[in-house]
């Protein structure tokens, strides 16, 4: 029965799963060129016919059992990415692999064996619940539409609610409206799970809760991380949420990834003046050391006529002409080759006047980073 | 222009006097407290920030005071600003004061402003209506008011509608038209909240140079400390309709007082936050309508003892110009 597989996912047995033992050389999740422009229709004169950009040649890898952190600003591409990984909404372009695996085509994995493995939770706990489920309906509801018996969903929503911290005998029989916005992401949570996923896509998913209930759901998504073995996909725009709990980080910009690599890299050594941007906006927690100047002007522009080239350069204090003309490919720099960034300054011979010489060492440039 | 140092302060009479503040919203069979008695001033060139989580009171608090609430809404208390009474005012002269003496700006300047009229037209509008000048003049104002708040080629976006703004034009628009008849006291409800980071901190860096520029007093409610520590001159943290702790925000910060103060600050991942675990503070905020007995966060609180049922306690003074509403606090610290 196909449900039996992921019933039985509940205590990961290493040993005993093929899978693992190839997740040491392969990731668990690879992308590549994932694109996906929306038509606008009708209405606005002038507009019907173009496209947003949404996503754009988007590509990266997860690894088995990490924390890959999504950061960019509205637009940018991060919850489309999400749906497209998930398949609610079709890629125009693209490729994604789970576990060697080709997601859709004709010999691909199907959706149903995709969302088993991959499972979404959104920001808005209250709308993403239906109100005429309890939460031990909602919980099941995956469940029984893999195929699996009513009685058992029943019991494995409640083994679920338990573990993310809600007790069945009280909460099983509740409606939505009956419980507090972290109650309801609890529950948001235990659905994902339901199904024994690998991964799960977290989009914006503590960013309504208030902050002394948001710190209890960042614990839970934690704790239950290191107890089932889960992958994350950890999307927001909350610069000091995804370095805490972030592997590694995505940085994106107008469907484009302007950076990536391990957090601590990409936060306290950021190749791309965007994300050097992105990372002064944070606000400083000490009214003593107040930020006194913007760290960029103006706001994004739109997705759907972005600039030419580097999407950045309209905002960038940096831009010459050879921003405009050519898009800088996503290019390791510095000393660590998984920390990458596509900035024409960054990479040597581009042409930019800030770019380190080609072939030249990146000695005095390591961290690149144009002051 | 006000001086906005520390001993002006002192002899400075506050602009806004607030005290016994309460609103409740009463329908059929229910009553809401949304309010329990709040009492602050605010002198003319300080900003006081209002921060609590939602349900906390901060924006029915700051609505009250120019009583911006729906008609089932009860407030009550006294309210002066600037010398007037603001609760025997009649509908006329309490429009005629929203926009002069005071104005307010929203979190959301797309629901905010008016879609079939341009953003100049509807500064211009707010000038005549006030200051009975023709439109000509309203027009010139509204020019001279978006270049004050830095938005590029200003008379150019004077015809733009709202929705040809991106986000952070429309919030500088809409200050614009808040700050266009000079008002004294500016309440902003989370301004900032919708923007993107960038964007953010660009609004937060134009709001204090236009109140150094201006002089008027601010009240500022946010949810987010790190925007209370870029804007606040104090502080009032809100819990369950009252102020809870209050003080100069480096001194909330840096040494909290109430057991929710300290909560919050533990539970909120800041740039500086370890990796591994976050202390959050259990359960969730009360319900309103079901509020328990004595201190509204006793049932949350760890340090709570039996006593703390007993009754809400006095917020009480730890030293001066710092208050914490706590039966711990005010033991050690008799007042």
């Amino acid at each position: 029965m196909k449900g039996e597989i992921a019933i039985q996912r509940e205590h990961p047995t290493p040993a005993s799963e093929p899978v693992d033992t190839l997740s040491a050389t392969r990731p668990f999740l690879r992308v590549q060129g994932l694109k996906k422009y929306f038509r606008l229709r009708g209405g606005s004169f002038g507009l019907a016919g173009a496209y947003v950009q949404a996503v754009d040649g988007v590509s990266f890898v997860v690894a088995t059992g990490e924390t890959l952190g999504v950061v960019g600003e509205s637009g940018c591409g991060k919850s489309t990415t999400a749906r497209l990984l998930m398949r609610l909404i079709e890629p125009d372009e693209g490729q994604i692999t789970l576990q060697d695996r080709n997601v859709g085509g004709h010999n691909g994995m199907s959706l149903r064996t995709l969302r088993r493995q991959v499972q979404l939770v959104f920001q808005d706990s209250y709308a993403s619940l239906n109100p005429r489920h309890t939460m031990a309906e909602e919980v099941g509801f995956g469940l029984i539409a893999q195929g699996i018996k009513r009685a058992e969903a029943r019991r494995r929503a409640n083994e679920v609610l338990e573990l993310v911290g809600l007790e069945p005998a009280i909460f099983a029989d509740r409606y939505p409206h009956e419980l507090s916005g972290g109650q309801r992401q609890r529950v948001n949570v235990a659905r994902a799970l339901a199904l024994s996923p690998q991964l799960l896509l977290l989009d914006e998913a503590v960013s309504s809760l208030d902050k002394s209930v948001e710190a209890q759901v960042l614990n839970l998504l934690i704790e239950i991380k290191n107890r089932l073995n889960l992958t994350y996909v950890f999307i927001s725009h909350d610069l000091n949420v995804v370095r805490f709990i972030s592997d590694r980080v995505l940085v994106m910009y107008l469907g484009k990834v302007v950076e990536t690599g391990p957090v601590e890299k990409v936060y306290t050594a950021p190749g791309h003046p965007y994300t050097r941007a992105l990372i002064a906006s944070r606000l400083s927690m000490d009214p003593s050391r107040r930020v006194e100047a913007a760290p960029v002007a103006g706001d994004l522009p739109s997705p759907i006529n972005p600039p030419s080239g580097c999407r950045f350069r309209t905002r960038c204090p940096f831009a010459e002409s050879v921003c405009s003309l050519r898009e800088p490919p996503l290019e390791a720099f510095g000393d660590d080759p998984a920390h990458s960034a596509a900035c024409h300054a960054l990479i040597p011979g581009s042409g930019h006047s800030r770019a380190p010489a080609p072939g030249g060492e990146p000695s005095t440039r390591a961290n690149g980073a144009p002051k | 222009m006000a001086e906005s140092s520390m001993p002006s302060e002192k002899t400075n009479p506050p602009l806004l006097s607030v005290r016994g503040l309460t609103a409740a919203f009463r329908s059929e069979g229910m009553s809401l407290d949304a309010v329990n008695g709040v009492d602050f001033d605010l002198t003319l060139g300080k900003t006081l920030c209002l921060l609590g989580e939602s349900g906390s009171g901060k924006t029915v608090t700051m609505r009250s005071l120019i009583r911006l609430l729906p008609p089932t809404a009860r407030i009550g208390g006294r309210i002066e600003l600037d010398g007037v009474d603001v609760q025997s005012l009649d509908d006329e002269h309490l429009r005629a004061i929203r926009g002069t003496k005071v104005s307010m700006i929203f979190q959301e300047p797309m629901t905010a402003l008016d879609p079939v009229f341009t953003v100049g037209h509807q500064i211009a509008e707010v000038v005549v209506w006030h200051e009975g000048v023709s439109w000509s003049a309203g027009r010139k104002r509204a020019l001279e008011m978006l270049d004050l708040v830095q938005v590029p080629s200003a008379r150019r976006r004077l015809d733009s509608y709202s929705h040809e703004l991106s986000g952070g034009l429309r919030q500088r628009a809409m200050i614009a038209l808040a700050l266009a008849c000079r008002p004294k006291l500016l309440l902003a409800d989370e301004p900032t909240t919708a923007l993107d980071a960038t964007v953010q901190i660009q609004i937060l860096l134009l709001l204090r140079e236009l109140q150094r520029e201006l002089g008027m007093a601010t009240i500022f409610v946010t949810h987010d400390l790190g925007v209370a520590c870029e804007i606040a001159d104090r502080v009032a943290v809100m819990y369950a309709g009252r102020f809870v702790e209050t003080g100069e925000i480096g001194e909330v910060i840096k040494t909290p007082q109430h057991p929710y103060t300290i909560g919050l600050l533990r539970s909120t991942v800041h740039a500086g936050s370890e990796k591994g675990r976050l202390t959050p503070i259990p359960g969730a905020p009360p319900d309103l309508l079901n509020m328990p007995p004595g201190c509204a966060f006793a049932p949350r609180c760890s340090r709570a003892v039996g006593a703390c049922s007993d009754h809400v306690p006095e917020l009480a003074q730890v030293k001066p110009g710092r208050e914490a509403r706590c039966i711990l606090v005010s033991e050690t610290t008799p007042s």
